[in-house]
């Protein structure tokens, strides 16, 4: 009784709890009509959790259980523990070394029996606390460039494990902190220059080195001669224009390519490549013989883009409405691999068509910028700087679980919020998202 | 203290706007603009399955079904999956080496493409099968069988009767363009399969099945609401007795020629025989390409239908029509006599025309001993007839007489390659002799059946039909009815009865009562069937081949029983020496004899049908073009290819009939390389009076009559 009153006394945010019910359940749907198939009994089946969608029915259960249980929790539990929660993510994640278990080739999944845990996907969870917790201390001075690499080392710490543990693509959901980080004062000259060598790292994906380095010298010849009235006045211009130039072909000419060499495995190299339509030049098997690795070369990409291609197959054909519920005939033939998972979305482009999309993705921008709006009325930084985490970790996996199905991101392992099949992904976004509620419910107090 | 950087919540919210917006445009490039990922996901989602019905089966006249369909099946294969599969042992189990192995696939993926299924060896043969079908799991999934169904003869007779059907070629596509066929169909080229296509091919039906991603075909798309459904082909209900016709086969075996029986009741053909004929089943199935060019390339030229393809003089058989022509016209009447001292010498003493016993004969008897003197005269005074203004407008009338008894133009039977023979016209003896450079002397053999007159078996068969009828015949025809009716107006033309000129009964009756006597006691004595009244008439043809006499033609045709006919035939075997009488004559007996009293069980008759069946005729010219042709069939073959012929051999032909008939290409094809076969006469007369260009002209203008 006690707890239902506190339930009932809560000032909860309702809007993002229908939104994520709606989306978690169009989720559901999708799965289904992924594996659903004509002879199938749907009760059955639903409950015999066995098949995905029983599964995820399931797990959506528990996920209610989980959420009421974090809306019954204290909200100053949340703020009083992030360091410790950050070291147990981090010890879980060492963890994987010694107990993971393998699965597609990467090792970074615990299994618990009922469920694998993959500690990356969770420490998401502690890696945001940790830096609401550690912005909003009264004695951090983020304009201070010590507080700045502190926070910064937060945020990255699990992305070196993560990539130790050959699961790049989630890794990279950590450089989604950027955005609350910048919202509390982070310099922007930092993003200008990761969006400008994000820039840099597309050209050089699509153009040879030596094709830049023209294109370059070219670009700053023009600019030069645009600001040769300032830089008349001021020298230090030019000296900078330089600088840039140079940095860039060395970016392209020998960053870039030590990047595909040493730092990614070859298949994720071989992903990326593919997506723009090219051969992975930097493949280090020059003692083999030449018309072997061209064959081996082009079957590898045929292959790398029939993912791609297949996903885009299925989405497009979808058209403005859709082919109708179960009635997609690239979902029922199993034609686009993983399409449970991180592919989820092409399940929902082939049966409800552009329409269905559009709906998705304004459900997902109604979250996101619900969100903005809490973190926006908190009186506290912990809330606000945790709220943002949240919605950028959400942005981030949406964007490009989206983008690369339709072909506009490299595929790297990245499910769709609260859509793709996996407990894993379900239950992280939802206690990322119950805590945010949580939290929101006690704006009225100064959290710290 | 923190920095309020409020304003940068909106930077932040931009960035998520601008990267919505662009998925956004990108789905509505993706879905909406765009047909390509659609037509793709057909492609590879959806499969159109063209369900082939089964052909129409056909049924002779006591419902036995004489021509049906089994199943065979073709290797497929799927270009794309061809991996790790045992290449050596498919090798070794089709007879076949890596290298052509790989070459079939290279073709088979330029013409089809390679995720697109493609037969990879059509008709597959028993033993083959078996072999197959044990590995098969060893090639799966790039391999794959497909049943499709064939013909299959249950009586194994009438191969010409009811044609083949063959692979259509592109030509054949080009001209039937909206008729449903695609490449690698299979449609009638001869016979009954050609000229009732349209019915017996049915309408084929689509299948839409949704495919996975292993390109296994899992469930109809939408439950089938887009299929539509195959409709069998229409069976058909033919005259044959398929018991006649087998024993007429069994007849002519190892001669040339052929029987044709007719019921004059309905023009429904019963027996319908060329000899030689090949076994049906031949032309199906995996040995199919082998077995024709085998056939295409006999000499005694098996896949030509010789009743309705070859003409020849009809001999003494044409004395029955001039005199039904005499009675009519009122030149002679029933008791007129001509008498014959040992030849006709109304056109002076030149090269008169031989009679066999010479004396005094009245019309009847005339007939019954087949006296040339007779019908000489006879068609003398009917050319020579005052009433006429001139010869031009006498030999019309006569023409007129001919027309109206079916010869000289096409019947309209509905077996293909029908060929129309020749009734010499005014205009064409102007064309060979010039105008008013001729008279009746100059064709004066025409009279007893020789010289420019070429009829078919089945014209002949069919005026037998008219004289039992007195007076009508139906055009005839293998196909009574077609079940489900007739919805192309195919059978309309086999209703009415065809009669063109009035001729009282009276006259049929004289005429009758001559031909009972051919058998009763005459020349067709040998055609005699005891209890049964049968009338008929002998024929003799001379023929040359090359200017050098040939053995003659022995013709024979007939009717019976006088009273109510029931069955109309005639034989012809070809170059078989002798008379009429010796070899035609006993077969059509033991033909009618069979129809009429349904079997024989009659010791000596037994014995006689075996006897004639073992009788070799074939001409020693033939046999001695087959040894040849089989000593030199390679260098043959080289010729052949060298001249472009050997493209025939391909088995494509188009159905319509202003395209060269298949059976004039065998037949012209044999004629280039092995014959060149002259004008027959009786007497030679005409050669001392054609200057010899005329030759020629005849050569040319009548190819297509020219005797076998």
């Amino acid at each position: 009784m006690y707890q239902k009153k506190i339930l009932q006394n809560q000032n909860k945010d309702w809007p993002i709890i229908w939104l994520y019910a709606v989306i978690a359940i169009i989720g559901l749907i999708c799965i289904f009509s992924v594996e659903y198939r004509e002879q199938d009994q749907i009760i059955n089946s639903f409950l015999a959790f066995k098949k995905n969608y029983s599964k995820q029915f399931f797990y959506l259960l528990a996920c209610v259980v989980v959420a009421t249980f974090i809306l019954l929790t204290d909200s100053k539990f949340f703020t009083a523990t992030p360091n410790l929660l950050y070291l147990l993510g981090i010890v879980l994640m060492l963890a994987t070394f010694v107990v993971g278990k393998t699965v597609n080739g990467s090792k970074s999944w615990i299994p618990l029996g009922f469920m694998n845990l993959q500690p990356v996907e969770t420490c998401k969870i502690f890696a945001s606390l940790a830096l609401a917790k550690y912005l909003s201390q009264p004695d951090t001075d983020f304009t201070k460039g010590r507080s700045q690499l502190i926070a910064t080392a937060i945020c990255f710490l699990p992305i070196i494990f993560s990539v130790l543990q050959n699961e790049t693509g989630l890794a990279l959901v950590y450089f989604s902190f950027l955005l609350p980080m910048y919202r509390e004062g982070f310099p922007p000259i930092y993003l200008i220059i990761g969006a400008f060598l994000g820039i840099l790292l597309v050209t050089a994906l699509l153009f040879t080195p030596f094709q830049l380095i023209i294109g370059f010298t070219l670009i700053s010849v023009v600019v030069i001669y645009f600001l040769i009235r300032k830089i008349k006045r001021n020298k230090s211009l030019l000296i900078t224009i330089i600088t840039i130039w140079a940095l860039s072909i060395f970016f392209v000419g020998v960053a870039v390519p030590f990047l595909f060499k040493h730092v990614f495995q070859k298949y994720q190299a071989d992903r990326i490549f593919s997506m723009v339509g090219r051969d992975n030049p930097y493949t280090d098997s020059k003692t083999v013989d030449l018309v072997e690795t061209e064959k081996s070369k082009k079957i590898k990409s045929e292959t790398e883009n029939y993912n791609v291609k297949q996903s885009k197959i299925a989405i497009g054909s979808g058209g403005f409405l859709g082919k109708g519920f179960l009635k997609g005939t690239q979902t029922q033939g199993d034609f686009v691999p993983e399409q449970h998972t991180d592919f989820i979305f092409t399940s929902l482009g082939e049966n409800f068509g552009f329409i269905g999309c559009a709906i998705l993705m304004m459900l997902y921008l109604g979250l996101l910028l619900r969100i903005i709006m809490i973190a926006e009325r908190q009186r506290s930084t912990f809330s606000r700087v945790y709220a943002y985490s949240v919605a950028s970790i959400i942005f981030f996996h949406v964007a490009v679980n989206i983008c690369m199905t339709i072909g506009l991101a490299p595929v790297i392992g990245i499910t769709l919020p609260l859509m793709s099949y996996g407990g894993s992904s379900l239950l992280t976004f939802t206690i990322l998202i119950f805590i945010l509620v949580r939290l929101d419910a006690d704006r009225q107090m100064v959290l710290r | 203290m923190p920095v309020y950087n409020d304003s940068r919540k909106n930077i932040i919210k931009l960035i998520f706007i601008s990267l919505f917006v662009i998925i956004i445009l990108r789905l509505i490039t993706l879905q909406i603009l765009t047909n390509k990922y659609k037509n793709l996901a057909e492609d590879q989602g959806i499969f159109r399955r063209v369900v082939y019905p089964d052909r129409g089966l056909i049924f002779d006249r006591k419902k036995n079904n004489i021509l049906q369909n089994a199943s065979i099946s073709d290797l497929m294969v799927t270009p794309n999956k061809i991996k790790d599969i045992d290449t050596f042992l498919l090798c070794q189990i089709l007879n076949i080496d890596t290298n052509q192995f790989k070459k079939r696939v290279v073709d088979l993926i330029i013409k089809n493409g390679r995720s697109r299924p493609s037969v990879f060896e059509p008709l597959l043969s028993e033993e083959k099968m078996a072999l197959l079908n044990e590995s098969m799991f060893k090639f799966s999934p790039a391999f794959y069988l497909q049943e499709r169904s064939i013909r299959s003869y249950p009586y194994s007779a009438a191969a010409n009767v009811f044609g083949y059907t063959a692979e259509v070629d592109t030509n054949f596509l080009k001209k039937h363009p909206d008729e449903g066929y695609v490449a690698g169909d299979f449609a009638g080229m001869t016979g009954l399969e050609r000229s009732y296509e349209k019915v017996l091919m049915g309408v084929r039906g689509i299948e839409y099945w949704k495919r996975d991603n292993k390109n296994r075909l899992t469930e109809r798309l939408e439950k089938g609401i887009y299929d539509t459904a195959a409709i069998a082909g229409q069976n058909l209900y033919s005259s044959l007795d398929i018991e006649l016709q087998a024993l007429g086969e069994k007849l002519m075996q190892n001669k040339l020629g052929s029987i044709v029986a007719i019921d004059p009741k309905t023009g429904g053909i019963l027996a319908m025989v060329s000899a030689p004929t090949y076994e049906p089943k031949y032309l199906t199935g995996s040995e199919r390409r082998k077995h024709f060019s085998e056939l295409f390339l006999n000499p005694a030229l098996p896949l030509l239908n010789r009743t309705v393809s070859a003409s020849y003089s009809p001999g003494s058989t044409f004395k029955t029509l001039q005199a039904l022509i005499g009675l009519h016209e009122g030149v002679i009447n029933t008791s007129t006599t001509f008498s014959c001292s040992g030849a006709f010498y109304g056109c002076g003493s030149g090269k008169p025309m031989r009679c066999l016993d010479p004396g005094v004969f009245d019309l009847q008897r005339a007939i019954t001993v087949s006296d040339n003197t007779y019908f000489a005269n006879v068609m003398q005074r009917v050319i020579n007839n005052p009433k006429y203004a001139s010869v031009d407008k006498a030999l019309l009338n006569w023409d007129k007489y001919m027309y109206a008894f079916g010869l000289g133009h096409k019947l309209g039977v509905d077996v293909p390659s029908e060929k129309s023979g020749n009734i010499p016209t005014p205009k064409y003896y102007d064309k060979v002799y010039g105008k008013d450079r001729w008279n009746f002397c100059t064709f004066r053999s025409v009279s007893i059946g020789q010289g420019e007159v070429d009829v078919t078996p089945l014209q002949v068969a069919n005026e037998m039909a008219y004289i039992a009828n007195k007076g009508w015949y139906i055009i005839p025809h293998v196909i009574d009815s077609i079940e489900g009716g007739d919805k192309f107006q195919l059978l309309s033309k086999y209703k009415n009865k065809i009669n063109p000129i009035d001729i009282p009964d009276t006259i049929f009756e004289v005429v009758h009562n001559g031909m009972q006597g051919v058998v009763e006691h005459g020349t067709g004595i040998g055609a005699k069937v005891k209890d049964i009244e049968i009338c008929g008439k002998t024929g003799t043809v001379e023929n040359y081949f090359k200017g050098v006499k040939q053995q003659n033609h022995s013709f024979f045709c007939g009717f019976a029983p006088r009273k109510n006919p029931k069955i109309a035939i005639m034989c012809v075997v070809e170059n078989s020496g002798r008379f009429g009488g010796t070899y035609a004559a006993p077969i059509v007996g033991l033909m009618i004899e069979k129809y009429l009293k349904d079997s024989i069980t009659d010791k000596s008759r037994l014995d006689k049908i075996e006897q004639l069946s073992k009788l070799n005729l074939i001409p020693p010219r033939i046999k001695a073009a087959i040894n040849k042709q089989d000593s030199i069939k390679k260098s043959k073959e080289q010729i052949l290819s060298s001249k472009g012929l050997i493209k025939l051999i391909k088995d494509t032909v188009g159905i319509e009939d202003d395209q060269p008939d298949k059976d004039d290409m065998i037949y012209e094809m044999n004629r280039r390389n092995k014959k060149n076969q002259e004008e027959n006469d009786t007497s030679n007369h005409n050669k001392a009076i054609k200057p010899k260009n005329n030759i020629e002209v005849i050569k040319k203008k009548g190819l297509k009559n020219v005797q076998q």
